[in-house]
């Protein structure tokens, strides 16, 4: 304090004493005052958390079923064998510490010795080996462990994954909602581990809450496990999770204290509403793993938009700041490809398409689409499938009206309806979002590789975009061990897609998690938010 | 004896019709774009080609349309609503756990529409063009037009915003444990609200309803001959009048009660109720198939079972009909 309060006064030689003194006074209040808060911010033991969530999970089995609704539950109770920080830094958690050999071919886990399921039984690394297999074989993720070959493990607490590649994706896939840790003692009785009873109840799980009950479209009740592995946590001692699809009936209860945290809240309104009320919070870390973006998608096969000049006419003509600033009220953050901002990937030295309608009208007139005599050079259809989406097609309409394009928005009747279309590839353009889910290679990946196109499946490569040059990039990347070499990889095909721009990306679907911060302590703020186990939220 | 035919007919006719339901809705679900398929990929936020194709076949979508109905009416025939695709628990199972609260509401917000609607009908009959009666047409227009999730809302912003008495929603408070008497005060805590909400549109059903039937009743003889034997007129209102006006009332309040699950679906919406209704609604966007069929099978054989009480009641109610027939 002192020193730079000196490194202060001599910075502003020649202001008059006065003001210095006033400077060096406020400066030291200041700290006295962030001092008490940290004094004030030690956490204490007990009390239940009312949680709000919007959308009811199938079951509470993430080793089996992906997915943000089971993910936040279920983070809460199965733990991992890693964590990560809000750096992207992986953390110890059920593994105590692992190495990875210098092939990057063998991934050790040593776990710790003390950690039990929620029955009592020890974890061990058999466990981890029984985990692994089954979200292997039943995981819609299929990347995350293909290159699994086997695992061995030469005593109870070590694990040896066996890879048939570098395998760099494996450590997010071993975090958070991705690689929950099953027991094998009530999971491996031979029952179909998607359908198996055990998934939503009378649950156990190795994480620090354990299930009192779940009873869907209503509530899941957990309840502090005492004999977790972390002594001394989690410090709050019952969570409800109430499930209510309202987001204005969640506001409300937010507002009256009933509620005191709410995730992957996405209304403008709500988000920014939240904002002006003194006692809570709204605050957009913890989506980074997620990382959701939203974006407009060509079908790059059918015409005219399989042109690519029609394609970046487009983009010219879509105002990126306008859907962030004045659509999404800036609560979203503009997003130029189709790595989250919040993810180390993340290139924005792009080329971004900037709002310049006579470039857009340039690039038809130069390509051949000439204006016809009602001034319209052509038809295009804009597909959207849920509600939020809508402003967003809305605008875009009477945007391309400016270059001559005439669209017709479809408003698809529900969510299957929209993905039906989308993946059978019965569209020109559709607004779309998409999730990165931890490492490029489980999340990314998918948008882009030829082999990914795949009729009938939604969130594949839908725009059945094919660039075997960003195939080989990518292919390279998901097997670099060295990050910053990984890095570069991912920047140069950032580069190539969004010159090829089988996709507009234009900004993050704005998550926020809304809390009282007069009563909770310690918000998670890491990359996977409250998708990771909230062992260190307490109550004031 | 005519009355046991008449029950036997309409019981066939019951079962006609709960078979029509399950067909038609059977291909209605097939019509819609996306299956259950689709529905878990959405989900799980992605899936791959194989796991939607082991997903089908397990569910046993791989198979010919008609094939799968037969199956699944034959399940039906032995009262087996199958499992559903989305939670994986068996349908009978899912909706007798949500059952109980969509009932709860239900009753609660018919009771309440009735009463209300009842008195308020028959305060309006006694002095057609008074002040009142208008008032009271007025009250019952505005609660019947305003759309229900408004309703809603607006009643969730005074009572549990503004004046924070009720709250926000749900069934009850999980966050504190509660036996007994307790759970149950909370549970009807809860309760108010949403059964307000539904019964402001019924309100003005059976306060128009009673109204008009009252004033024809107040103008039939035998009213004029109880006056005229010099009785009161609250027991003229009450007692001889009322009891024939509320005819068109229950007819009514059978009719509507059959429609109930339809009609909570927005209220269980708004207030998180964990009813038939919004179990429906989420069945509808999950393509879950066996769900959906299972709970319209159910809200048929309700409308059934309803109708044929409903003839029952009038007996009860109506002498005249239980002599001509019987």
């Amino acid at each position: 304090m002192a020193r730079q309060a000196i490194i202060y006064i001599i910075q502003t030689r020649g202001v008059s004493m006065i003001k210095i003194i006033f400077k060096f006074i406020s400066l030291t209040s200041i700290s006295i005052f962030t001092a008490s808060i940290i004094v004030a911010e030690t956490p204490k033991h007990g009390g239940t958390l009312v949680w709000s969530i919007g959308t009811t999970p199938r079951h509470l089995n993430p080793a089996v079923q992906s997915g943000i609704a089971t993910g936040e539950p279920g983070a809460q109770l199965f733990a991992t064998p890693l964590r990560f920080d809000e750096n992207w830094n992986p953390q110890p958690y059920l593994a105590k510490s692992w190495e990875i050999s210098v092939d990057g071919l063998t991934v050790t886990l040593n776990l710790e010795e003390d950690a039990t399921f929620h029955d009592g039984e020890p974890i061990t690394s058999k466990d981890v080996k029984f985990s692994i297999n089954t979200i292997k074989a039943n995981h819609p993720f299929k990347t995350m462990f293909t290159a699994v070959k086997k695992i061995e493990t030469p005593d109870k607490h070590t694990a040896v994954i066996k890879l048939s590649k570098p395998h760099p994706a494996l450590l997010l896939a071993l975090s958070s909602q991705l690689g929950a840790i099953i027991p094998e003692h009530i999971y491996g009785d031979g029952q179909d581990a998607k359908k198996h009873p055990r998934n939503s109840d009378k649950v156990v799980g190795s994480g620090p809450f354990k299930l009192v009950e779940f009873v869907r479209d209503q509530h899941i009740i957990l309840e502090r496990y005492d004999g977790y592995f972390i002594k001394e946590r989690p410090y709050v001692d019952k969570i409800v999770i109430r499930i209510i699809k309202d987001p204005a009936a969640r506001a409300l209860g937010r507002k009256n204290g009933e509620i005191l945290l709410s995730t992957f809240e996405s209304t403008p309104q709500d988000i920014n509403h939240s904002k002006q009320i003194s006692y809570l919070t709204a605050s957009d870390k913890g989506y980074a793993a997620i990382g959701p973006i939203t974006w407009l998608a060509f079908n790059t096969k059918s015409k005219p938009t399989s042109d690519k000049r029609v394609r970046q006419a487009i983009a010219y003509a879509v105002d990126r700041d306008f859907l962030v600033n004045a659509v999404m009220m800036g609560t979203s953050l503009p997003a130029y490809t189709g790595f989250h901002p919040g993810s180390v990937f993340h290139d924005p030295n792009v080329e971004r398409y900037d709002l310049d309608l006579d470039k857009a009208n340039t690039i038809l007139d130069e390509a051949g689409y000439a204006r016809a005599s009602d001034g319209t050079r052509f038809k295009l259809n804009i597909d959207f499938g849920w509600p939020a989406a809508r402003s967003m097609a809305e605008y875009i309409k009477p945007q391309l009206k400016k270059i001559g394009i005439d669209v017709t928005v479809r408003q698809s009747p529900d969510f299957p309806s929209w993905a039906k279309r989308i993946s059978t590839w019965e569209f020109d353009m559709t607004v779309d979002v998409v999730f990165n889910w931890g490492d490029p290679v489980i999340g990314v990946h998918r948008t882009y590789l030829c082999n990914n196109v795949k009729k009938g499946v939604i969130w594949s490569n839908t725009q059945q975009y094919c660039n075997p040059e960003v195939d080989a990039i990518l292919e390279k990347a998901g097997m670099e061990n060295n990050q910053q070499k990984r890095v570069s990889l991912y920047s140069q095909a950032q580069k190539i897609i969004s010159q090829d721009l089988p996709i507009y990306f234009t900004h993050t679907v704005p998550y926020h998690t809304i809390y009282n911060h007069t009563k909770l302590g310690n918000p998670p703020s890491t990359i996977w938010g409250t998708s990771s186990p909230l062992d260190e939220i307490y109550l004031k | 004896m005519q009355f046991i035919s008449l029950t036997l007919k309409r019981v066939g006719f019951g079962v006609v019709l709960l078979l029509i339901v399950l067909i038609l809705n059977f291909f209605l679900m097939h019509l819609a774009p996306g299956d259950i398929a689709d529905t878990i990929a959405i989900d799980a936020g992605g899936a791959d080609e194989e796991m939607m194709d082991a997903i089908r076949k397990d569910y046993g979508l791989d198979l010919p349309i008609w094939e799968q109905l037969l199956k699944y009416l034959a399940k039906v025939a032995v009262l087996d609503l199958g499992y559903s695709f989305y939670y994986n628990i068996s349908v009978t199972d899912l909706i007798l756990e949500r059952l109980p609260a969509t009932l709860l509401l239900v009753i609660s917000a018919q009771l309440l529409a009735i009463t209300v609607g009842v008195v308020l009908g028959v305060i309006a009959a006694r002095n057609p063009q008074g002040i009142t009666s208008h008032f009271v047409t007025v009250l019952a227009l505005v609660g019947y037009s305003a759309p229900v999730f408004w309703t809603g809302i607006m009643l969730i912003i005074l009572f549990s915003s503004i004046l924070p008495i009720f709250p926000i929603g749900g069934l009850m408070d999980v966050s504190i444990e509660r036996e007994g008497f307790a759970k149950m005060l909370d549970i009807l805590h809860h309760l108010v609200l949403p059964s307000i909400t539904l019964a402001s549109i019924f309100v003005a059903l059976y306060s128009r309803l009673a109204r008009a039937s009252m004033l024809d009743v107040l103008g039939s003889d035998y009213v004029r001959t109880a006056k005229a034997k010099g009785l009161s007129e609250f027991l003229v209102v009450y007692k001889h009048a009322l009891r024939n006006a509320l005819l068109p009332v229950v007819t009514m309040a059978g009719m509507v009660f059959s429609g109930v699950i339809s009609g909570a679906v927005l209220v269980e919406t708004v207030f998180s109720w964990p009813g038939l209704g919004t179990l429906a609604v989420q069945a509808i966007l999950a393509r879950d198939t066996p769900t959906i069929l299972g709970i319209l099978f159910f809200s048929s054989f309700v409308v059934v079972v309803a109708n044929l009480l409903t003839d029952m009641l009038y007996r009860i109610i109506d002498p005249r009909i239980r002599t001509s027939n019987d």
